[in-house]
């Protein structure tokens, strides 16, 4: 029988994870404002203007603001996320990987 | 995660469904397991209005429900989980006693290799590779992470020794690894176009360990090349936690680079100009490693002939992804031939010349799939040079790359005037006498 022997684990060594609370949800979507917000990523902004055509046909109370952010996604936008707290309710991210 | 979290507005993330494991494990190990994410088929890219109202109208792919019902239910629907909760994850330093045979198909199939035959870390082994170093074993090297929105995992002078063991490297090599792990650039990029990382040894070292710049330099024909670039990549995938398809390895294609991630030394001896690292702010006599990831792009010609050399290269520039600068990684030969045909004798005349040759109509280079997802949003916030190329007239001329983003390195043994240029952005060098 094959001896056994001992070697190292060669993973590195990963953060805590701290869970983060979800923000509360809203009660309905109508009579709100949903920022729909193009993350500029492969045409993103075609496929968010189809999902702004849609809340117009089907939920027309819910009010909706298409959004570019700022820059990439790549780097944080406090701007845009300053607006859609001040002016909005919700918000609808894509389309990202 | 940030506006949900940090804002407290409720928020649904949409996605296209090849990427449901890794947003996924990206939300779990950013502390949001039931982040309200909804899916679409992939891809989104290149589809019509039409097709993608379809999208909007359809269902979700991975969980079987119209698209609009979750989104609608994602922000109305209550979600569990109290925020405050802490988890910790510990990381074993040895592996349950096992026989070989075992723990190689245990590191197999925990995707701690490159699936090629690896060499087992017993602790005596790791124990010799650390005599190549004054560093302590417990002291912290750097830290690496597969993509932007992935947590940072960290690595000791232990793992990287772990690592350099298991990919067959040698004591002597161990400094030249650890700078790489230094640099922080992971060799195991996640981005879904299959990137891989290129690694430049300058100085002293290069001889010192038998590291071939001439030769078959890029190619498997040098123990220390071979397995420094190796242990550069195995040091990379687990350092930082994975690199597993579908999860945290989303490259299209793969890359085949990216087994031991282009390592290889520069030809000082036969360059007509100085070392790359010298560019670099170090000395001649300095030993150091540069790092370029993204690389994924190649062209390739013979020589410079005399007539019509300058729109040769112009043609090779213009074949690359304005998203990916030229490094150009001249034979001895050709380099001789650019100082000789252009009068380049110093390297920054040279790379003078390739920025201003590189250059393509500006409705060409704004409708590239890479400059409309990376720069073009960069340009529009105002950022230079690209906010000054935006205003460019539709058929001006204006430079593909950034001058300071395009590199020039020789390698090679001269059997013939062969070059290349490699697609891939310079990220640092380390220095590798840090790690003696």
């Amino acid at each position: 029988m094959a001896s056994k022997i001992t070697v190292l684990d060669p993973t590195g060594y990963p953060p805590k994870i701290a869970a983060k609370a979800l923000a509360p949800r809203l009660d309905t979507l109508n009579g709100r404002t949903v920022y729909l917000v193009d993350c500029r990523f492969d045409d993103s902004d075609i496929f968010l203007g189809q999902m702004q055509a849609w809340f117009a046909e089907h939920m027309p109370g819910v009010t909706t603001v298409l959004k570019r952010i700022s820059s990439v996604y790549l780097v944080d936008d406090p701007t845009t996320w300053e607006e859609i707290k001040a002016r909005g309710h919700a918000a609808i991210l894509g389309v990202g990987h | 995660m940030t506006i949900e979290a940090k804002y407290g507005v409720p928020t649904v993330a949409m996605h296209t469904d090849k990427f449901d494991r890794v947003v996924r494990s990206v939300a779990d190990v950013n502390g949001m397991p039931d982040l309200a994410q909804v899916f679409v088929p992939q891809p989104i890219m290149g589809k019509s209005a039409a097709q993608l109202r379809a999208y909007v109208d359809g269902k979700d792919p991975i969980s079987g429900r119209p698209v609009m019902q979750e989104v609608i239910e994602g922000l109305t629907h209550p979600r569990s989980r109290a925020a405050g909760a802490v988890y910790d994850r510990s990381t074993p330093r040895l592996v349950e006693p096992d026989t070989e045979d075992n723990l190689h198909r245990l590191f197999l199939e925990r995707s701690w290799t490159d699936t090629l035959p690896i060499v087992l870390p017993t602790e005596e082994r790791v124990a010799a590779m650390l005599a190549g170093t004054r560093r302590k074993p417990g002291e912290v090297v750097g830290r690496m992470r597969s993509t932007h929105f992935r947590e940072y995992w960290e690595y000791t002078v232990e793992k990287v020794a772990v690592n350099a063991v298991m990919a067959g490297a040698r004591p002597e090599y161990l400094p030249v690894i650890l700078a790489l792990a230094a640099t922080g650039v992971t060799a195991r990029g996640s981005s879904s176009s299959a990137v891989a990382c290129m690694a430049v040894v300058n100085g002293p070292i290069r001889r010192e360990i038998g590291m071939n710049a001439g030769t078959g330099a890029m190619g498997p024909y040098s123990h220390a090349n071979a397995t420094i670039g190796r242990a550069y990549g195995l040091l990379s995938q687990n350092g930082q936690g994975g690199s597993v398809p579908g999860l945290s390895y989303m490259g299209n294609q793969g890359n085949s680079y990216a087994y031991n991630s282009v390592t290889f030394a520069e030809n000082e001896e036969r360059s007509p100009w100085e070392p790359f690292h010298v560019q670099h702010g170090l000395g001649a006599a300095d030993s150091a490693v540069s790092v370029f990831s993204g690389v994924r792009s190649t062209a390739f010609t013979l020589g410079l002939r005399e007539k019509h050399w300058r729109e040769h290269v112009g043609h090779l520039l213009r074949g690359m992804d304005p998203h990916g600068p030229p490094a150009l990684l001249l034979d001895p030969i050709a380099a001789r031939q650019f100082v000789d045909r252009g009068g380049f004798a110093k390297k920054d005349a040279l790379i003078d010349w390739l920025y201003d040759t590189a250059r393509m109509r500006a409705s060409e280079y704004w409708d590239y799939q890479l400059v409309q997802n990376y720069i073009y949003p960069r340009a529009t916030f105002g950022e230079e040079p690209w906010a000054s190329k935006l205003k460019a007239a539709p058929d001006e001329a204006i430079p593909m790359f950034r001058r300071e983003d395009i590199h020039v390195i020789v390698v090679g043994g001269e059997t013939n005037g062969y070059w290349r240029i490699m697609g891939g952005n310079y990220q640092k060098t380390e220095s590798v006498d840090a790690w003696r």
